[in-house]
């Protein structure tokens, strides 16, 4: 019964990380018939060139902002949503709903916002006299474009999480912090927040795997990558873009698979810490 | 005092101490700013972008190429949607869309169903090695495998075919864990009386099994469509024929050949509302369901 799936499983899930070993020990033309071995070469060229500092550098700056504004909003909202208030259930959803929408679609109505010639942002700069930035020319501007669409996009997923989290507290010693006299920032502070670190653990990891493999966004918003080349839209470009490099964009995957990998052990090491010793 | 006329309330309500209620005299000022203020700026920020889509894909391209913008369109200008389809093969797309969001939910929710059930009630070698290889494909992104998987399903001759878009998504760890998570807390007792009147496993699975798990499987179901619906970065790679391309990649298409002219904007924002609108209607019926799956899985679908 279950064979199907174990052998779809094997060989588009398992049998990839292999194929991806090979291939980035080749010099290979994408579509070309013959390939010639380098070893180590096309990892060799990565680390030497100007493409690590540039693709780590811009993955990291990426990743960095993305799961940091993410989970610091997320946690806001949630103690927003959070209120006996009429209308919650609604505005759960509603800051939820970006995060299940097409990522293709939600680039292209941020692209409109953001042109620097006809988009809404534009006008509403020169009303106060300031002039649009070039958000897709300058590579620095379009990182922050696309970190900022990400991050209306993802957000929602953040709040719910730790909207649930803020629900599942223990209503006991909430209460007995607040006859103790510590008021709602302390409570916070003080009991919430160090109540919540699973919650916020598994946020970090989640969102961190997520903005790894961003991709719809930055293909639609930037398509040449134009300071947005993270780890996933390089080798994409390397392998599809103009070059059809395959041995080389392999040995990029390789090189995000096992990034993601040591996040991956190194969560399971963490919780197997926390279990034993508290 | 009540919630529903606080202007009638008596003038010493203002010297009592204000109430637990959030709309008693000395509350009200703080629900509103404290309370419904974060609330209404987060759904704003959401909404906007989106309203803004609608309204423009109904501006004629003079209304989008203009320095004095305004917020609402001048006539119901529907322009853009016919555009929309003579530019690219609009129907097509969604058409190829459909075909591969339902055939490929079909299949994955199905084969997740057989794998969760005989993970949990069947009895065969190895079964928790086998659950952690399923489960370690959680963490491996489809993003990682597109190129071995470009180069073994074009072999195959799946290229700018439908069948070699939902071929290598079909296998399902995400599906697979939930069902599996969920048949754990099942009673086993239901199933021991099923198999003393001599039903087997497949009338256990589709009699007994199946029908009371049934808001696990909308749940996986409607998970599956979003996700398949939306997919990307494989169908972008596996077709570069517009007869076999979904609505995202056909959006591509049409965003190379209306992007940033200025005026294509209208045409693209009508396309983008075609690809958008159907899952926004989904959600906004089924949102429970949604939220619940894609949050208490993975980020993987």
């Amino acid at each position: 019964m279950a064979l199907p799936n174990l052998i779809l499983i094997a060989t588009f899930a398992y049998r990839p990380l292999f194929a991806n070993l090979q291939y980035s020990t080749l010099n290979w033309t994408l579509g070309s018939e013959t390939a010639t071995a380098v070893g180590f070469g096309n990892y060799v060229e990565f680390f030497t060139s100007d493409d690590a500092p540039r693709v780590l550098g811009t993955t990291a700056v990426f990743t960095v902002f993305t799961v940091g504004i993410s989970m610091v909003l997320g946690i806001l909202i949630a103690l927003a949503l959070n209120q006996k208030l009429r209308g919650t259930t609604f505005a759960r959803a509603a800051v939820f709903a970006p995060y299940v929408l097409s990522g293709v679609g939600v680039g292209l109505v941020w692209m409109f916002i953001f042109d620097p010639g006809y988009g809404v942002l534009s006008w509403i700069l020169r009303g106060v006299g300031m002039r649009s930035p070039e958000w897709f020319n300058d590579p620095q501007l379009a990182l922050t474009m696309v970190i900022i669409v990400y991050i209306w996009k993802n957000l929602g997923f953040c709040a719910v999480v730790y909207l649930a989290g803020l629900q599942s507290l223990p209503s006991d010693v909430m209460e007995a912090a607040a006859i103790d006299g510590a008021g709602p920032v302390r409570r916070f502070w003080s009991v919430a927040l160090p109540l919540l670190s699973p919650t916020t653990f598994f946020l970090l990891m989640t969102t961190m795997l997520s903005s790894l493999q961003a991709f719809d966004l930055i293909r639609i918003m930037t398509p040449l990558g134009q300071g947005t080349s993270t780890l996933i839209y390089e080798a994409y470009l390397q392998a599809f873009g103009a070059y059809n490099r395959a041995g080389y964009s392999a040995a990029i995957s390789v090189i995000l698979f096992v990034i993601l990998l040591l996040l991956t052990v190194g969560q399971i090491r963490f919780v197997e810490r926390k279990v034993t010793y508290s | 005092m009540t919630a529903t006329e606080p202007t009638t309330a008596p003038v010493t309500g203002a010297i009592e101490p204000p109430g637990d209620h959030p709309f008693s005299k000395g509350n009200l000022i703080k629900t509103l700013v404290g309370g419904y203020l974060p609330l209404l700026l987060a759904t704003l920020v959401v909404f906007l972008p989106l309203a803004w889509m609608v309204l423009s894909s109904f501006k004629t391209p003079g209304e989008i190429v203009t320095a004095n913008i305004k917020v609402l369109p001048e006539s119901f200008y529907t322009q853009n949607y016919v555009d929309v389809t003579t530019t690219v093969p609009m129907a097509r797309f969604f058409l190829n869309s459909t075909i591969v969001t339902v055939a490929g939910t079909l299949i994955k929710v199905t084969l997740a169903i057989f794998t969760a059930y005989a993970l949990v009630f069947v009895r065969f070698p190895f079964k928790n090695a086998i659950f952690i290889a399923i489960l370690v494909t959680l963490m491996v992104p489809p993003q990682v495998s597109i190129l071995p998987n470009y180069i073994l399903v074009a072999g195959m001759g799946g290229k700018n075919t439908l069948w070699g878009i939902v071929l290598p998504g079909l296998g399902t760890a995400f599906g697979t864990f939930l069902l599996r998570q969920h048949f754990m807390t099942l009673p086993r007792s239901i199933l021991e009386a099923a198999e003393i009147d001599g039903a087997g496993h497949w009338r256990r699975l589709w009699q007994v099994v199946a029908p009371i798990s049934l808001p696990s499987i909308a749940t996986v179901t409607l998970v599956t469509i979003v996700n398949e619906w939306n997919d990307y970065i494989w169908p972008l790679i596996i077709t570069d024929r517009p007869e076999a391309m979904t609505l995202p990649v056909g959006l591509t298409l049409l965003q190379n050949s209306e992007g940033n002219t200025g005026a294509g904007w209208g045409i693209l924002m009508a396309g983008t509302v075609l690809v958008i609108l159907p899952v926004l209607v989904i959600f906004a019926m089924l949102q429970r369901y949604i939220v619940a799956g894609l949050t208490q899985g993975s980020v993987t679908g």
